[in-house]
């Protein structure tokens, strides 16, 4: 047998680590800027520190930015672990590190300088646009290469999450962003698709790109880290298989519960609202199976700040994809559409899942990334733990009561059938909410500083794994 | 392969794993909940039904209808429908009455204020201000300085055609740019600003030399539109000058730019926006507001 341990790239899993914390902290700040902005219009600034510009910066830097490359660092980590195989081709594999940072510069570049395709988190242009093909297709390549080099006779379930992610993420990206451009030196390009076609193809991407890149690519990271950090077998194998497919099978479906009364015609508007209430228990399998790994470790929690981080990401992953199917029901929906309801649904999805179970992911990396024995600060991972939760519950609870009270005021006739309240009213009321938002925003992004700090002490200052080793034996 | 080789088991649960490993990584063999695939079994039926009754599936001719041939639009008729039967009472009435018939009406005065008051807030409160207090270059409505009358039939008149609107019928006001072309020289601008300064002082104003220019300035420039006293003239939009209710600033240094630039306001037109109803609405409402001329009798005084 071979015992000899094998060889990983971890240069570039370190890299995507440190881009991960880097456009986090980046994110995070544009988002605390335009919630602020929101609050208090005085803060934007002509013509590139527009909330217009800086939203799509906001949220490409928080998905794409944040998101992408903490999937990058932990599918490269996790794949070469759970196949025991190093990565297929190093230069391809910096390939996709240096090639995604571009793809994020040009991108934010173009948003400050008001070139959009102006589609949701597909804003970038066509230039960009083929760019990311590219990268995503190398990223593709690498990923398989190594799947196939494998070591292990089967695929770990993480890594079928994994896959499903980038394979369906480049089939969105391509059709979504099929385009004409104006010229070959013109930013401009127009959409293969007009009117409700458009929209459809739109949201199609739009919900999948919260489906795959949001949900399927972190599970594929929950399935890896959470039982690492528990120290416990998964729960269901079972659960795993049926809960991935029927994910797979059914989110695809969902994007029209975006479009609830508009022009998209009305058995498209049924489809999507069923589907997506279809969806509620293939979601909650992932939870279901996250949390229950810890059987038998539950005591861990007590005092495991990291495994606190992604039980709470579970947490916040089951609410918000029960939130999801409530609100593609078309009678919640005539309510909640348009309202910041959708906001605060988001960002409970956002903050409390995809962030946390990164953070979670990140404290159990950093340290055996940097080959010391553990994070520089127990405490401060706590810390941040609370600071952040804090955040997201002001956020949460803020738009849910700034989106219901907007809705409600939406619809309010008065007893001679007149509209009780002018549009601008209702906007007016959201200004004590946007300020609780801004301050929820600003201590998750406390929270992400702090983190900052104690992975930097850690790297700096960390004790090595090999002289707490020698500790260990001289104590022996 | 060993078939007599037994399963391994997790030491803590005593459940069976799948027999795999992964970087130390191992999964139980445990049933997927039963009341998860439950809930999952119900919310599939659950949708199947719904696809029965409501429109779902396209077919080579258009979509599955559902039994209970349930449209959107069905519903947004529905939905209006309630808000029309509030409206029912009194809508037919106010249709047919005449602005007077409703000022002396109270219930349909009340049905014409409220509803005014909404569309106001949703078409008008951007320049006029949610209160109607107007600003900068916007009138107030609230008082009684009247560019274009404040008759019920003239308020009217000025909601349909607008200001400089491009309607056909619309209101037209044109002040000339005396400095910007030339019509007026610097020092002349000099004195006219003195003089309409102090114009709502009548013989208190301070006649120094300036002023006397001034005065001559605007008898020949001014006072045919806005009057030999500064009084205004309500047919051309021409703003009364002998009060203190400024448009665009009555401190020395707005009237010399308006008198060197000129302002032209601008109001749209809102026939063809609005109902005729909501423009009554809209009339009453502004009469409301406390500016009124009264050129009908009040009845309930």
């Amino acid at each position: 047998m071979d015992t000899q341990k094998p060889q990983y790239n971890d240069d570039i899993v370190r890299l995507f680590t440190i881009a991960t914390l880097f456009w986090g902290i980046a994110g995070f700040a544009v988002g605390l800027l335009i919630a602020l902005q929101l609050a208090f219009p005085d803060l934007n600034f002509e013509p590139y520190l527009t909330f217009g510009r800086l939203r799509p910066v906001h949220t490409s830097a928080v998905i794409f930015a944040f998101g992408g490359n903490a999937l990058f660092a932990t599918s490269y980590f996790v794949v070469q672990r759970t196949c025991q195989a190093r990565l297929w081709n190093d230069t391809l594999a910096f390939f996709t590190f240096w090639g995604y940072q571009t793809f994020i510069v040009i991108a934010a570049l173009g948003y400050l300088a008001g070139v959009t395709q102006g589609k949701e988190y597909a804003e970038p242009e066509w230039y960009a646009d083929l760019w990311l093909t590219v990268v995503w297709v190398a990223y593709l390549i690498v990923f398989l290469m190594t799947l196939a080099k494998r070591k292990e006779p089967h695929i770990y379930v993480a890594n079928w999450f994994y896959l499903a992610f980038i394979v369906t993420v480049a089939i969105l990206h391509l059709v979504n962003n099929l385009s004409l451009p104006v010229g070959l030196a013109e930013a401009k390009s127009y959409s293969a698709y007009a009117g409700v076609q458009s929209a459809m193809i739109q949201w199609w991407y739009g919900h999948n790109a919260v489906g795959f890149f949001l949900t399927a690519g972190f599970l594929g990271m929950m399935y890896y880290f959470v039982p690492k950090q528990a120290g416990r077998p998964v729960y269901s194998y079972r659960l795993s298989i049926l809960h991935f497919w029927s994910l797979i099978f059914i989110y695809i479906w969902a994007g029209p519960h975006h479009l609830h009364y508009t022009a998209l015609p009305d058995w498209a508007q049924t489809l999507g609202m069923t589907f997506s209430i279809m969806l509620w228990m293939p979601s909650w399998g992932g939870m279901i199976n996250g949390l229950m790994t810890l059987s038998g470790a539950w005591h861990k929690l007590r005092d495991d700040p990291i495994l606190q981080f992604m039980i709470v990401a579970l947490s916040f992953y089951g609410m918000s994809t029960f939130e999801g199917p409530l609100m593609s029901i078309k009678a919640v929906n005539a309510l909640s559409h348009y309202t910041d309801w959708t906001i605060g649904h988001v960002h409970s999805g956002a903050l409390g899942w995809v962030g946390f179970i990164t953070f979670g992911a990140l404290y159990y990396l950093v340290p055996v990334l940097w080959d010391k024995k553990e994070m520089y600060s127990k405490k401060l991972i706590s810390v941040h733990l609370w600071v952040a939760t804090i955040g997201i519950v002001l956020y949460m609870v803020s738009m849910w009561f700034a989106g219901i009270l907007q809705g409600l005021q939406w619809r309010t006739y008065d007893d001679m059938g007149f509209l009780q309240y002018s549009f601008v009213e209702t906007v007016a009321n959201l200004h004590i909410y946007y300020i609780i938002r801004a301050l929820g925003g600003l201590l998750y992004l406390g929270g992400a500083l702090v983190m900052i700090y104690n992975v930097v002490k850690t790297v700096k200052d960390g004790a090595p794994v090999r002289a707490a080793l020698q500790g260990a034996a001289h104590a022996g | 392969m060993s078939g007599q080789e037994l399963p391994e088991k997790d030491d803590i649960t005593g459940v069976e794993t799948t027999g795999h490993e992964w970087d130390g990584l191992k999964e139980l063999n445990n049933p997927a909940p039963r009341w998860w695939l439950w809930v999952f079994l119900v919310t599939v039926i659950w949708s199947v039904g719904y696809w029965v009754v409501y429109p779902a599936w396209p077919t080579f001719s258009g979509a599955t209808e559902g039994t209970w041939k349930w449209t959107q639009y069905g519903e947004l008729k529905e939905a209006q429908q309630e808000i029309h039967q509030r409206r029912a009472k009194y809508q037919d009435r106010f249709h047919q009455a005449a602005l007077a018939d409703i000022l002396a009406d109270a219930e349909l005065y009340e049905f014409a204020r409220v509803g005014g008051a909404a569309a106001f807030k949703e078409n008008c409160a951007a320049c006029h201000g949610t209160g109607a207090a107007g600003g900068r270059g916007y009138p107030n409505l609230n008082d009684d300085d009247w560019l274009w009358h404040g008759k019920l039939d003239e308020i009217h008149e000025t909601l349909r055609v607008g200001i400089n609107s491009g309607h056909d019928e619309s209101r037209i006001s044109q002040m000339p740019a005396f400095g910007r072309d030339g019509l007026l020289t610097r020092a002349q601008i000099g004195d006219v600003t003195e003089y309409v300064h102090q114009l709502h002082l009548a013989d208190k104003a301070n006649a120094t030399p300036a002023y006397t220019r001034g005065q001559q300035v605007y008898t020949e420039n001014c006072a045919a539109c806005h009057g030999a006293d500064g009084e205004g003239d309500r047919t051309l939009g021409a703003p009364r000058l002998n009060d203190e209710v400024w448009l665009w600033g009555g401190d020395k240094k707005s009237i010399h730019n308006t008198v060197t630039n000129a302002h032209v306001g601008v109001m749209p037109a809102w026939e063809g926006r609005l109902s005729p109803d909501t423009l009554k609405a809209l009339t009453i409402y502004i009469h409301s507001l406390g500016g009124t001329e009264p050129d009908v009798p009040m009845q309930n005084e």
